[in-house]
């Protein structure tokens, strides 16, 4: 047997197959106690799956788990916590009606016989809260909370039952650049209380700071495990992608044109009828890329909404091409050549069931060529399917092949495939780039700097402020659905949008 | 080392025709093992009731005709539920919109003394539209309200019985017939033909056939088939993509409604010769053919096989009630276990279930 001593974890050649897919394959980890330890990997490379196998969501096809050099068996994530193991989802798995004690003790037997007792709970929480700086009113609920408090009650949920080992995944995606900074605070007292920490993240920057050790994961298979301090941000990158990556795309600078999207006063409200938007306005020229930058859930995604028909807005207006446009239907835009590359691609951007050839027709149906009076024709419609498959890349075995057999990246080429072959006058884009490995990542960048230069505006949506940044010609900051300034991208100040994200006002700036 | 069967379950990523048919046969398979317990506790052993069953629907020229007879309203009824289901409108109402579309018959062939070669197409024509009518309210009710299209389709059933119950017990009650509640003869004009010793309305049949394959060609083939299909598979995508919920719902409604209501114009102007009790022009024909289409996996086509296979079945209860002496009411006990298994086997369709042995 092999010499586990000072191993908190050990995965032994895990394999864990989905349909069609390797998403681990063989990989082995060591995790020592006591330090923060990074995944790095693209989407897709088998992070979130290889955490799913330690924390008893998924079993493993092959291999072992080693906790404390005993071989263990995680049936659910029940065992995990069982042997002390806890971990904090990228999406979070809480209660939005219920407090934050409640949240706490959900599933716990605490109390006595059938009645809850919150009075040791509330003693148990603050203390745990005073010691790591995780403060929060235990008897707020939920859906009060912001996000970034509402991870510090999934951290504290952990905590309270006593882990010894922390996965987070993603955590930092839907915080500001501050609140990372409080998280990674956070994270170093836990550390030094004797916590380890399996930290999973697609970015660079947060493995250089938070980091003691780094395992990184290429398309399911383990590239290297690495010393933080022993390596820099190129030699990651390179081992993360398998190749050179470029930093910067080649841009031209933007020619003034005319003015083609005029946003006036824009008020929305969310789906639970509470205020999304209040009073956005901005406007939008051909050939030039807006990048929309905000923590997500500040009124991009309705943003988005409103302008392509999908939700209406409660006053204001909006103006394409000089013609009022507020509140037309969603068919009404689609034929004013709008296009949207929505940011929930599989919920709305594709119709699962249905094959490529019949997805790339979705919003073109009902014109020639692809349909004559009632019928379709199908001839066309496989041309078409054929040409968008070769211009776009599209890997897929026919135009027949059902879009949800397709990878996210096929799905979105695709996507991109139907909104931009008509030659949009505008776009808007949601995380066009979001969940795709980085071949794709570039090809859909390319793709908006090209319909750019052919004189299109594009609304760009984004979390990612590296891509926003290398993109946009100006960048707009929301915070709860109002614009807190609109900067040129030349030379902005991450800093600065930061500060905007969290709700400070560009100076000078008067709405 | 002990050793012990384990299972693995993994996602299908699509099921093939092959799997569809395999797990249909065995949901029907489930259905009449668990059926035969029922036979067993009547003290029947349930292969010889199959027996007669078989025997009795397919086995003679008679029982061949009237197993046709009983698929033709469910073969009406089926393909249009067949589009309502592939748009997901719940349509459990085919019942009520059969028995309006008989009502609108019988109005047409009683009160509106039209010349006899216009009086059957008329029949048809207002037959047509009272099925539509009675499937368009729970339509617009549920597009333009929210409401639950289940219960509104469902209860609109009940509306439609006691209407009819009040038309011939009311105002339609023949004056020729005495005591009895229901309306004189339709005249000779509104009689449909039959094929020769047979119940088999012929021109009801070949609509049916017609229409089930003109669905297929909508579905498969047109624009509006294509929105259905959009609707159905992902609603929030048709919103996207600027497709009409309002106009798609009404368009299916007016279509599953609407051949329901042929099929009661077939039941009053072949059979019955009249308008009479509800359960006497129908037998529960509407929910059969819930089962019927669903059996047909939302396939148009499908349905002719599947209206005939629950031909059988409907017949096979006057077999157990004549020569067993058994309930007629079995039969839907056994229409209940196949919708039941038919449900519960969709997860094999998504899902591949295998077997192995573990050390």
């Amino acid at each position: 047997m092999d010499n586990s001593e000072g191993y908190a974890i050990e995965l032994r050649r895990i394999v864990k197959r989905f349909p069609g897919v390797v998403a681990n394959d063989g990989i082995d980890l060591k995790v020592h106690r006591g330090e923060i330890h990074c995944l790095l990997g693209e989407n897709g490379a088998g992070k979130t799956t290889l955490m799913r196998v330690l924390y008893g969501l998924y079993r493993p096809d092959e291999g072992e788990i080693i906790l404390n050099g005993q071989p263990v068996q995680m049936t659910s994530p029940r065992a995990a916590l069982n042997h002390h193991i806890g971990m904090v989802h990228q999406h979070f798995r809480l209660v939005p009606t219920l407090s934050v004690e409640e949240n706490i003790v959900l599933g716990l037997d605490e109390g006595t016989g059938p009645f809850l007792n919150f009075r040791k709970t509330r003693e148990k929480i603050s203390a745990i809260a005073d010691e790591y700086g995780l403060s929060v009113d235990p008897q707020a609920k939920v859906w009060q909370l912001a996000v970034g408090q509402q991870q510090r009650v999934e951290i504290l949920k952990t905590l309270y039952r006593e882990v010894d080992i922390l996965i987070m995944d993603e955590p930092t995606s839907v915080l500001t650049p501050q609140e990372v900074d409080q998280l990674f605070n956070t994270l170093r007292t836990l550390v030094d209380d004797g916590l380890t920490i399996i930290f999973i993240t697609h970015k660079l920057d947060e493995v250089m700071q938070v980091s003691n050790r780094v395992t990184v994961l290429r398309q399911g298979k383990v590239v290297a495990t690495l010393l933080t301090a022993e390596t820099d941000k190129p030699t990651l990158a390179r081992l993360m992608v398998g190749r050179e990556v470029v930093f910067r795309l080649e841009k031209s600078p933007m020619e003034q044109r005319e003015k083609l999207l005029e946003v006036n006063d824009l008020h929305a409200l969310n789906d639970r009828g509470l205020p999304a938007l209040r009073g956005v306005s901005f406007d939008l020229f051909g050939g030039e890329i807006l990048g929309v930058a905000g923590v997500s859930g500040n009124g991009q995604s309705e943003l988005a909404e409103v302008l392509t028909g999908l939700r209406k807005a409660t006053k204001g207006r909006v103006s394409l091409a000089k013609k009022e446009v507020t509140n037309c239907s969603t068919r009404e835009i689609i034929d004013l050549n709008v296009a949207h590359v929505p940011a929930e691609r599989i919920r709305i951007g594709i119709v699962p069931a249905l094959s490529i050839r019949e997805n790339l027709i979705l919003k073109d149906y009902r014109h020639p060529p692809f349909s004559r009076w009632a019928f379709l024709n199908n001839k066309k419609t496989e041309e078409n399917a054929h040409r968008a498959m070769s211009d776009y890349q599209i890997v897929a075995p026919s135009d027949e092949t059902p879009a949800m057999l397709l990878s996210g990246g096929n799905i979105q080429r695709v996507i991109l495939a139907r909104e931009l072959s008509k030659n949009p006058s505008l776009i808007v884009a949601a995380h066009p780039t979001y969940g795709l490995d980085v071949g794709a990542t570039e090809q859909v960048r390319q793709v908006l700097l090209a319909q750019r230069e052919r004189g299109v505006a594009t609304l760009l949506i984004s979390e990612d402020l590296e891509e926003i940044m290398t993109l946009s010609d100006r960048i707009l900051v929301m915070f709860n659905g109002e614009v807190m300034g609109i900067i040129d991208a030349e030379g902005a100040d991450i800093e600065e949008i930061g500060l905007m994200m969290a709700g400070t006002r560009q100076k000078g700036e008067e709405l | 080392m002990k050793r012990h069967v384990g299972f693995k379950v993994e996602r299908r990523p699509v099921a093939s025709g092959r799997v569809v048919l395999l797990v249909s046969l065995l949901a029907i398979l489930a259905a009449l093992v668990v059926a035969g317990i029922f036979f067993q506790i009547y003290g029947v052993s349930p292969i010889r009731a199959y027996q007669l069953i078989l025997r009795g629907s397919l086995g003679s020229r008679f029982g061949l005709a009237e197993t046709v007879r009983r698929a033709i309203p469910l073969l009406l009824c089926g393909v249009g539920l067949t589009i309502a289901f592939r748009a997901l409108f719940w349509n459990i109402g085919a019942e009520g919109q059969l028995l309006m579309g008989a009502v609108a018959a019988a109005g047409v062939a009683l009160f509106t003394g039209l010349p006899g070669p216009l009086l059957l197409p008329a029949m048809f024509i207002g037959g047509f539209i009272g099925g539509a009518a009675w499937g368009l309210i729970p339509a617009i009710l549920k597009v333009k309200l929210g409401v639950n299209d289940i219960i509104t389709t469902l209860m609109m059933n009940y509306i439609a019985i006691y209407f009819v119950e009040w038309l011939i017990h009311g105002p339609w009650k023949g004056p020729s017939v005495r005591g009895f509640a229901y309306t004189d003869t339709f005249p000779r004009a509104a009689w449909l033909p039959t094929i020769y010793g047979t119940r088999i309305h012929w021109p009801t049949l070949v609509l049916g056939l017609v229409l089930a394959v003109v669905m297929y060609v909508l579905v498969t083939r047109t624009r509006s088939g294509f929105e259905i299909r959009v609707i159905g598979e992902n609603p929030d995508a048709a919103r996207f993509a600027g497709i009409s919920q309002l106009k798609t719902t009404l368009l299916v409604m007016l279509i599953s409604g609407g051949f329901a209501g042929l099929a009661g114009v077939g039941e009053v102007a072949g059979i019955h010769l009249r308008l009479l009790g509800p359960t006497h022009i129908s037998m529960g024909y509407g929910y059969t053919a819930i089962i019927v289409a669903w059996l047909a996996r939302r396939n148009p086509l499908a349905v002719i096989v599947t209206s005939l296979l629950f031909g059988v079945i409907m017949v096979g209860g006057d077999v157990i009630k004549v020569s067993l002496g058994l309930p007629f009411q079995l039969i839907n006990v056994f229409n209940g276990l196949i919708l039941f298994f038919l449900i519960g086997s969709e997860i094999l369709l998504r899902y591949r279930i295998s077997f192995l042995l573990r050390s």
